[in-house]
């Protein structure tokens, strides 16, 4: 035998890395051709709607292939500072400081809106709790303990609120979410601004943290007497009752599409399309909304990547909002499309 | 390897033996020293690898450790916004969720080994075969090996579980099925500090069931492996001055055994401590410091996987300092283990 084992051996690796190899170029000089790929990586808060722009956009521009990979607003941010992707997400507009990392410069385009809602557990409980602004600061500074805290029982007059102990349920991981909830608990309570503050995690004085939404909505749903925040569309997808609370003109409001878009209407947006809604004023806003932002460079290097993104965007922009709504997610005012639209073309 | 040190005129003397032993083809001598060279390479990256991933994280972690120092062990609180890290809650959730999974995981481990080393099954199975009067023919006679073989198998598998599995088992059956139990142990002996503090939903003692479920298989492994390695002298002599099964096993073979089978609960720990996502979903990652198996913690893998994705600036520093805390504890548990498994080879080969 001189053919050893060996010998056979490699000769079967060379064989198979020969066939790899030549299997990965025609791989790659397939997709070179007229094909594009654009890269995103940013906000998990609006993922589900922009992965439902791109599916669609896909069908009409079959060319065109959009990887966004939902890391988390920080993450879209860092990305895209490093030019690893070719535009970022955030539910945190980027602060002018950020911005100043990027050298070809940044142009913020609110693409949806949405809300944070407070969702808890109570067995056989009433639906709808109300939840003054008192009370829900309190909650989350971990001042009421008990969901008969005559706090809660005030503003619910005639509901039966049960001897529960409360469990604050937090998001673990970083987050656009977290952040505009504890912007908001900042602009509306001196104990929260001192305290915990605002930021993408927050160090909450009280209860148990879940990943993402999906652990938020679990633990939720697991613990009797708890109560955390969700997105609205996350909320009304596992149908958890949500909190009804106290807006800054004294009235209590439940989470919706048109109580969002109120709260949206009550801010008028700046130049620089940025604005914090904190705190809307109105009868009938939503206390927690937010727009969440797409980031794209004012000056694109590769040529052939802007005008097929400019296309994605202002697809998202038109047909895209209608699927806001059945998503929970708020569709965009038309002036703030107008704004959006003149935006883009400020980009090359 | 005597062979690479042949001198090449050892190659080239005639050979005079028919065909079957010929001496090696140029080709083949080259193909063992490339063979020798590529494994020697590959295992020398492995080593290399290592080494570099414990320097950058060092690097990156450096500016932490220089500006928190030993407070960043002693700290209890991690604000990203006020740029304040402190891991005790994080480095004691680890070892206390740790050290609980490890004592159910060895429990159920030891039992499971004793069970299938000891043969319980095959002599309970083989007597019930005689009174059927199956002993011996053919299919019934090897299925008791069949069936423990089946067993042993079975247990193992726990270990291909992916931890999310765990973790979402976790919370959907565990947190419900033992928050009565703990309610209970709560409202009745509340006063001692370990249940001071009611379940509220995922906090230690979630977590370390799960944990000890997983550290199960590796403990179960090799402690069986441990037992089966007791010499058959020993057997035979427990049992030859009149020992009972369960004497021979309690005083006899676990003795024996059990350095082997304490490598096995410190590899199970190393385990345990570098857990992450079942963790994450059920500890509770609270940054708190209590006694009571009933509140929710935090540990350091659990940290890390949480806040790294969105870290920026300091907090990535502060991460990879926790994260080299984590490595230096885990390193120095698998050192441990290491060498007391090596102890109990030495042990055992004198009995040989």
């Amino acid at each position: 035998m001189r053919a050893s084992r060996f010998t056979r051996l490699s000769l079967i690796i060379v064989t198979v890395s020969i066939v790899f190899l030549s299997a990965l170029r025609r791989h790659g000089s397939a997709a070179a051709d007229d094909a594009i790929t654009l890269q995103g990586a940013g906000a998990t808060f609006p993922a589900p709607l922009y992965e439902r722009w791109f599916a669609e956009y896909n069908k009409l521009h079959p060319n065109v292939q959009i990887n966004y990979q939902a890391l988390g607003s920080g993450a879209g941010i860092k990305n895209f500072q490093q030019n690893l992707v070719d535009f970022g997400a955030s539910d945190a507009a980027m602060t002018d400081e950020e911005m100043a990392a990027v050298k070809q410069g940044v142009v913020l385009i609110p693409a949806t809106a949405g809300s944070v809602v407070l969702v808890y557990n109570l067995p056989d409980g009433p639906a709808g709790v109300r939840l003054s602004r008192e009370a829900y600061v309190g909650i989350f500074l971990g001042k009421i303990t008990q969901w008969n805290d005559p706090a809660i029982a005030k503003a619910n007059p005639g509901v039966k609120l049960p001897d529960t102990k409360i469990t604050v349920v937090t998001r673990s991981d970083g987050s656009g979410t977290t952040f505009i909830i504890s912007s908001h608990l900042t602009a509306i309570s001196d104990a929260w601004k001192s305290g915990p503050g605002a930021g993408k995690s927050v160090n909450f004085p009280v209860g148990v943290a879940g990943k993402g939404n999906p652990g938020v909505a679990a633990l939720v749903k697991q613990t009797p007497g708890a109560i955390g925040y969700v997105e609205y569309g996350y909320a009304k997808q596992t149908s958890l009752p949500m909190a009804v609370l106290e807006n800054k003109a004294g009235k209590f409001v439940k989470a919706d599409i048109k109580s969002a878009q109120a709260a949206l209407a009550s801010v008028v947006l700046p130049a620089n399309l940025r604005a914090w809604i904190t705190d809307p004023t109105g009868d009938d806003s939503y206390p927690i909304v937010s727009y969440t932002w797409l980031l794209c460079y004012k000056k694109y290097d590769k040529s052939n990547v802007w005008p097929e993104l400019k296309e994605l965007i202002k697809f998202g922009l038109s047909q895209g909002q209608s699927y806001s709504e059945q998503l929970g997610y708020v569709p965009l005012p038309a002036s703030v499309i107008d704004l959006d639209t003149k935006a883009l073309d400020q980009i090359s | 390897m005597s062979s690479s040190a042949a001198s090449p005129a050892a190659l080239t003397e005639p050979e005079t033996v028919g065909d079957i032993s010929q001496p090696p083809s140029s080709g083949e001598v080259l193909w063992d020293r490339v063979f020798r060279r590529m494994t020697l390479g590959i295992a020398g990256f492995t080593v290399f690898l290592t080494i570099y991933v414990v320097i950058r994280i060092g690097r990156v972690a450096l500016p932490a450790i220089n500006s928190y120092g030993a407070g960043f062990l002693t700290g209890t609180t991690w604000d990203a916004n006020r740029a304040t890290f402190g891991v005790l809650p994080a480095i004691a959730g680890t070892l206390y969720s740790s050290i609980l999974g490890l004592i159910g995981g060895t429990l159920f481990g030891l039992a499971i080994a004793i069970f299938l080393s000891e043969r319980f099954l095959s002599t309970g199975l083989e007597n019930l075969f005689k009174r059927l009067g199956l002993e011996g023919l053919g299919f019934w006679a090897t299925f008791p090996d069949r069936i423990e073989n089946f067993l042993r198998v079975t247990i193992e598998l726990l270990a291909a579980i992916p931890s999310v599995v765990y973790g979402l088992w976790g919370v959907f059956v565990v947190i419900p099925a033992i928050r009565p139990p703990s309610q209970w142990l709560y409202t009745h002996l509340g006063w001692i500090p370990t249940f001071g503090t009611s379940l509220s939903g995922p906090g230690l003692l979630p977590a370390s069931v799960v944990l000890a479920i997983m550290v199960l298989p590796t403990i179960s492994a090799i402690s069986r492996d441990a037992l089966v390695a007791v010499p058959p002298k020993i057997r035979e002599a427990a049992f030859g001055i009149g020992a009972t099964r369960w004497e021979a096993i309690l005083a006899v073979f676990l003795p024996t055994a059990a350095t082997g089978i304490f490598g096995g609960v410190i590899l199970g720990f190393g385990r345990a401590l570098g857990e992450t996502m079942a963790l994450a979903m059920l500890a509770g990652n609270a940054n708190v410091l209590s006694w009571s198996i009933f509140s929710p913690a935090n540990t350091l893998a659990a940290l890390l996987a949480n806040h790294f994705p969105e870290a920026g600036g300091v907090e990535v520093g502060a991460l990879m300092y926790a994260a080299l805390v984590l490595l230096a504890i885990t390193l120095i548990v698998n050192i441990i283990g290491t060498i007391i498994l090596q102890r109990a080879d030495a042990a055992l080969k004198g009995l040989r």
